[in-house]
C-alpha cells in the first residue's frame, strides 16, 4: 500500500516531504520499465480523462504528459491558449468548470500566472497537476531532474548541484532547489547578479557569480535556458557577454570532474548557455532527462489520478 | 496478495516453517514432472512474497533436477481493475522477465490465491511483454472464493475459508518474521 501518498494534486515540490518525493521517484522506477516492454501501455488509468490545458505554449512538456497519459490508458484532450475561449474573455475558473463538467479527472495546467494551478486545485474535484506556473514552480521538471541525478549517481544526499543561468525567472530552478535541498544535496546558483539575487540564499543555497570557481567542485551542472522571450534589457547584458561569463564552453567543461553530470531542461540554445560538443558529450544526460520525464509523469498521474476522490 | 498488518495473537496458525517448506518442495516436484523442458520455464513472482516463493521454488528445483530455472518479477498493481476506487493505491514495482517470452512457460507465483483478480492482472501484464507458449499458476495457499474463471496448476495447501476471514503469509526474508501462514477470523 502507499501510506506515503494521499494528494490529489501536484502543485509544487515546496510542500512535499522528502518521503513523498522519494516515493514518487520509486514509483517512477516501476513505470520506467513499462517503456521497455513490447506493449508500452498499462491499464492503470483506463477510463480516466486527462485534459492538457496549456495557456502558455509548450511542446515538450505537453507531449510528455500526453504520452505518459496514453501509456496509462487514459483519454487525452489538448487545449492550448489559442484554441481555448480564454481569448474570448472567459475566466480561468469558468474554463476549468467547463472542463470539469465534461468529467475530466485530471487537469494538467501550464499557465503564465504563478498560483493558477493552486487556484483551480482548491475549487475543482479533479486532480490538478502543475506543468509550470509563471516563475513559481515546475514540479515534474524538478522531479525528472532529481530522478536522473539519482539514477546516474545512485543518490542525492551530499551531492553538489550547480544550477547556472536565469534563476530569477526560472520555475525549473525553484522546483530543483526545493527538491534537492530536501533530499540533502548542496545547491549553488550561478549567474549574473541581476538574475541570481542574494535573496535566494534564504532557501538554503549558495549564490555565486563566478562560474570558474564553482565548476571544479560540481557533481552536477544544470544549465537553464536563457529565456529570450522573457528577458528585458535591464536584467541582461547580451547573449555574447553571457556566453563569455557563464556559458558552459568546451574550455570550461575541461575543469569538470570526470563523473560530473551535465544537464539541461531543454530546449537548448547551442552556443549560448552550452557548447554543442558539451551538450552531445559523454557527461551529458540531456536525453536521459527526456526519457525519465515520461516515467516521472506517469508516476505523478498514477499517484494523483489513481486515488479515490 | 494479503498485505494487512494484523497482530498475530488473534490469528490461528495454519502452516509453520516446516509445512511451508514441504509444500513448496512438493510444488517443485510437480513443476519438474509437468514441464519436460525445464529450461523453458520462467518462475514469475508477484511482489512481494510471490517473488520470494519463486526464488525458493527455483532453489528446490535446482536441488532435485540440477537445472537453474529462470526467475522474474511481475507487477500487477498497474494492471488492476480497481484504480480510483480505493483510498490507498497499491505500490507499483518494476516487472522483470527474461525476454523474449515466445516458446517459454511462464509460471505465475503468488502467496495466496483468492478472487483470481491478481492472477488475471498478472496474465495481462505478462502479455504486454510478449506471447509465452503457456502460462501456469502456482500458489502457496488456495483459499477459494474465485470471482473469475481461474484455477491454479500448483497449490501448496487448499484452505476452505469464509469470505470475512483473512489469510496472512509471513516469510522470513520479506517480513523478518519466521515462516508461517495465519488465519484471522473477523
Amino acid at each position: 500500500m502507499s501510506p506515503n501518498w494521499n494528494r490529489k494534486d501536484l502543485l509544487g515540490l515546496r510542500e512535499l516531504s522528502a518521503d513523498e518525493i522519494n516515493f514518487i521517484l520509486e514509483t517512477a522506477d516501476a513505470f520506467k520499465q513499462v517503456g521497455t516492454r513490447e506493449i508500452k501501455k498499462v491499464p492503470a488509468l483506463r477510463g480516466k480523462t486527462l485534459v492538457n490545458f496549456f495557456v502558455e505554449p509548450s511542446t515538450r512538456t505537453r507531449t510528455s504528459f500526453e504520452l505518459a497519459a496514453h501509456r496509462l490508458s487514459a483519454d487525452v484532450i489538448n487545449i492550448s491558449a489559442t484554441t481555448s475561449s480564454l481569448t474570448k474573455g472567459e475566466t480561468l475558473k469558468d474554463t476549468a468548470r467547463n472542463l470539469e463538467a465534461l468529467h475530466a479527472d485530471i487537469l494538467v495546467l501550464r499557465h503564465s500566472s504563478a498560483g493558477a494551478p493552486q487556484f483551480l486545485a482548491e475549487r475543482l474535484k479533479s486532480s490538478v497537476i502543475n506543468a509550470g506556473d509563471g516563475a513559481h514552480e515546475h514540479p515534474t521538471q524538478g522531479l525528472l531532474d532529481i530522478y536522473t541525478i539519482r539514477e546516474k549517481r545512485g543518490k542525492i544526499d551530499n551531492l553538489h548541484v550547480v544550477i547556472v543561468g536565469d534563476i530569477l525567472f526560472s520555475r525549473v530552478a525553484r522546483s530543483n532547489i526545493f527538491g534537492l535541498t530536501k533530499l540533502g544535496a548542496r545547491v549553488t546558483l550561478v549567474g549574473p547578479s541581476t538574475l541570481v539575487p542574494r535573496e535566494f540564499e534564504k532557501l538554503g543555497v549558495t549564490v555565486s557569480n563566478q562560474i570558474d570557481k564553482v565548476l571544479p567542485d560540481a557533481d552536477v551542472v544544470n544549465l537553464l535556458r536563457i529565456q529570450h522571450e522573457r528577458q528585458r534589457k535591464e536584467y541582461f547584458p547580451g547573449i555574447g557577454e553571457y556566453t563569455t561569463l557563464f556559458g558552459l564552453t568546451k574550455e570550461r567543461a575541461k575543469s569538470l570532474k570526470p563523473d560530473c553530470l551535465v544537464m539541461h531542461p531543454g530546449p537548448i540554445n547551442r552556443g549560448v548557455e552550452i557548447d554543442s560538443e558539451v551538450a552531445d558529450g559523454l557527461q551529458s544526460v540531456i536525453l536521459a532527462q527526456v526519457t525519465n520525464g515520461l516515467a516521472v509523469r506517469m508516476a505523478v498521474l498514477y499517484l494523483c489520478g489513481g486515488i479515490a476522490t | 496478495m494479503q498485505m494487512d498488518n494484523k497482530k498475530h495473537n488473534s490469528g490461528v496458525p495454519i502452516m509453520d516453517a516446516g509445512a511451508i517448506r514441504r509444500a513448496l518442495q512438493r510444488i517443485a516436484h510437480e513443476i519438474i514432472e509437468q514441464n519436460a523442458d525445464l529450461k523453458s520455464v520462467v518462475l514469475a513472482g508477484i511482489p512481494l512474497r510471490g517473488v520470494e516463493i519463486a526464488r525458493r521454488l527455483a532453489e528446490f528445483i535446482r536441488e532435485v533436477a540440477k537445472i537453474d530455472v529462470e526467475t522474474g518479477t511481475i507487477d500487477v498493481a498497474m494492471h488492476r481493475d480497481d484504480v480510483g476506487t480505493r483510498a490507498e493505491l497499491p505500490m507499483v514495482h518494476a516487472s522483470k522477465l527474461p525476454l523474449p517470452l515466445e516458446d517459454r512457460t511462464v509460471i505465475i507465483v503468488d502467496d495466496v490465491l483468492f478472487t483470481g483478480r491478481t492472477a488475471r492482472a498478472a496474465m495481462d501484464a505478462i502479455s504486454s511483454f510478449g506471447r509465452p507458449a503457456r502460462i501456469q499458476l502456482a500458489a502457496l495457499v488456495d483459499r477459494g472464493h474465485r470471482e473469475l474463471p481461474i484455477r491454479a496448476d500448483y497449490v501448496g495447501k487448499n484452505l476452505p475459508t469464509a469470505t470475512r476471514e483473512q489469510i496472512q503469509v509471513r516469510l522470513q526474508n520479506v517480513d523478518k518474521e519466521p515462516d508461517a501462514v495465519w488465519l484471522f477470523k473477523e
